[in-house]
């Protein structure tokens, strides 16, 4: 599938995330879709560790929520990237 | 309908179709020839015998009718729910009374069903859905499962199930619902002999349901998927 | 994580999800998977009922090689919706075993994992189930083996089972449950008296790997190892196929109609066991899988 991962499931109290390259002028975009409701400063905060924790130039971050706790998000925001950097290594 | 109403209507000119604890099995005679014909009646619950009995014939219209072909006649409330038919593998007696119908597809019967009462999940799955062409009777109920029933298990709010069934056929029960998604060919309005004459007459390639899905705006990804893999997987 | 390199470890077929399946099952780094995440190939219904959707719509499809061998692969996510079928998820399934028609594969295989049709798109759910078992026997009819492995936490029910059942081969482990009707479909219509599902060993005796390997229903029973699976589906590809002829399905009729006529009255599996001569049916859900095997093999029950 060129170069992307796919980390996670969509399952109860999990998500998955998918990492693409794409040309995005060194930005990073991230699309979260979720049934949860009003947890968007939440979201936020996490992306924001996220995005200080890893060079995110030029990738394509998305996530389908099942209704993960943040700690689950972080966890799997990182097995995604470490899987990517590994993958294009 | 009844079952007795329904053979007349059907074949004016005669059939010998027995009923036995709600299975029916026999042959009839149409101005195109004889054709077999078996099904349920009574809202059968499909278990275990009723899948061994309709195999039992489909494998008897092979060896002793030759090419002729076979219409099911659809009424079933759909599979039967029992510890021992679990345990004995229901799934393995249905899934042979299917492999007997496509047999019967390869070696040349033409294959049609008629839901004419209830035609539900696993009931309908074990054979009426395996015909070459499935046509239903207006009032036929075909469904998985009524929206009450959805709303409590999908958790759902059934006003919203209600709402989006105006705009999608994939949802709520119904003939005309499932004449969108080309799970059933045409609905047998009135001179349902006439009808049955020409669905005998005509010929199906292949199956054709995610094709009339498409066409009739009812199911509109099921054919580009499938003809997406079939192709290898690149889009072109 | 601790640095188990050097040590054999396992990878449980049980807990693993789609994905990480066919990694352990196929020949290392030969997957190479159609219609993937990045097509974005969701499901259009569970988006209009604002639910989560997945990238793949729970099924992995795709090329691979096993032991050199070219197959095609499919492999449901239970933890996606049970692993239900839906419309683009019964689609890729159906898709894929048209295309194994074009390319004849040394086999299909097809690691089922789903509680059958997907209730949030019903009615497109139970047609396209209906249109892979049509894809399914067109398959085999053109001389493909398709081969069925189940052994996940969701097991295989629903119309699901019935395509389980309308493969040549499949392959169980003893946690892998395969059957119509779930235990708590049964009990939510019937009631708890019909079938209680919470009694974990009952569900288990009753649609559990060791019942159906005991009732030929299934022809290898495995250990939960990955490993063991790949070993199993090796051998599967070296077995004659089961053609869908008058013959092989008069064969198959007797000994449905046998099974009806010895154990039809059986009220518990154990019932059943004991039928088949196995000394201590009471003792077979403790048994480990090579005992298990042996006690079978002496009762006759060989499997394949």
């Amino acid at each position: 599938m060129g170069k992307a991962v796919l980390v996670g499931v969509v399952t109860s109290g999990n998500l998955e995330v998918m990492v693409e390259r794409a040309d995005l002028n060194g930005t990073c975009q991230v699309e979260v879709s979720t049934s949860a409701q009003g947890f968007g400063s939440i979201w936020q905060a996490v992306l924001d560790d996220f995005a200080a924790r890893h060079d995110l130039a030029d990738l394509r971050i998305s996530i389908n929520d099942g209704g993960a706790t943040p700690a689950v998000v972080s966890l799997r925001l990182d097995q995604a990237m470490e899987e990517f950097l590994g993958m294009v290594s | 309908m009844t079952v007795e109403a329904l053979l007349n209507q059907l074949f004016p000119s005669g059939h010998a179709v027995q009923t036995r604890e709600g299975v029916l099995t026999g042959s009839a005679t149409t101005p195109k020839g004889a054709i077999a014909v078996m099904g349920t009646g009574s809202h059968l619950a499909v278990g275990v015998e009723a899948a061994m009995a309709l195999a039992d014939f489909v494998l008897k219209v092979v060896k002793e009718w030759p090419g002729r072909p076979l219409l099911m006649l659809v009424d079933t409330q759909g599979q039967r729910l029992s510890r021992r038919d679990e345990l004995l593998g229901i799934n393995g007696y249905l899934a042979h009374l299917v492999k007997c119908l496509e047999l019967a597809r390869l070696r040349g019967h033409r294959l049609l069903s008629l839901a004419y009462g209830e035609a539900v999940s696993g009931g309908f799955l074990s054979f009426g859905l395996m015909a070459d062409e499935i046509h239903a009777l207006p009032d036929a109920k075909v469904r998985v499962m009524n929206l009450t029933a959805m709303a409590r298990i999908t958790k759902l709010p059934l006003e919203m199930l209600e709402e989006m069934s105006a705009t999608s056929p994939s949802f709520a029960p119904g003939v005309e619902n499932f004449f969108k998604l080309g799970g059933v060919r045409s609905v047998w309005s009135d001179n349902i002999s006439e009808q049955l004459e020409e669905a005998i007459a005509r010929q199906t390639v292949g199956d054709q349901r995610r094709k009339d899905g498409l066409e009739r705006h009812g199911r509109k990804l099921a054919h580009e998927v499938s003809q997406l893999v079939a192709a290898g997987g690149t889009r072109t | 994580m601790s640095d188990l390199s050097g040590v054999h470890r396992s990878h449980s077929y049980y807990e693993a999800s789609a994905r990480g399946r066919l990694t352990h099952l196929l020949d290392a780094g030969s997957f190479r998977e159609l219609l993937g995440p990045t097509e974005r190939l969701t499901s259009p219904h569970l988006e209009l009922l604002g639910q989560p959707c997945a990238f793949d719509d729970g099924i992995v499809i795709g090329r691979g090689r096993l032991d050199g061998r070219p197959v095609l692969v499919a492999s449901q996510e239970g933890g996606f919706m049970g692993g239900a079928v839906g419309e683009v998820h019964g689609a890729k399934l159906t898709g894929l075993l048209e295309l194994a028609v074009h390319e004849h594969p040394a086999a299909i295989l097809l690691l089922l994992e789903s509680g059958g049709v997907r209730l949030h798109e019903a009615n497109a759910g139970l047609i396209a189930i209906s249109e892979i078992i049509r894809a399914l026997l067109a398959a085999r009819a053109a001389g493909i083996p398709v081969i069925g492995l189940i052994g996940g936490i969701y097991g295989c029910f629903g119309g699901m089972g019935i395509v389980a059942r309308c493969c040549d081969r499949l392959i169980i482990n003893e946690e892998g449950r395969l059957g119509l009707s779930g235990p708590d479909v049964i009990e939510t219509t019937m009631g708890v008296e019909e079938f209680d599902a919470s009694d974990r060993a009952l569900v288990w005796r009753t649609v559990g790997g060791k019942h159906r390997f005991l009732l030929g229903e299934v022809q290898q029973l495995v250990a939960d190892d990955l490993a063991a699976f790949r070993t199993a589906v090796v051998e599967a590809l070296g077995q004659p196929l089961q053609g869908l002829t008058l013959e092989s399905l008069e064969r198959e009729h007797q000994g449905l109609a046998d099974r009806l006529a010895n154990y039809g009255d059986c009220l518990d599996a154990t019932e059943i066991w004991a039928a088949l001569g196995l000394e201590n049916p009471l003792q077979v859900p403790l048994l480990d899988i090579p005992t298990f095997l042996q006690v079978a093999s002496q009762a006759g029950r060989e499997g394949a």
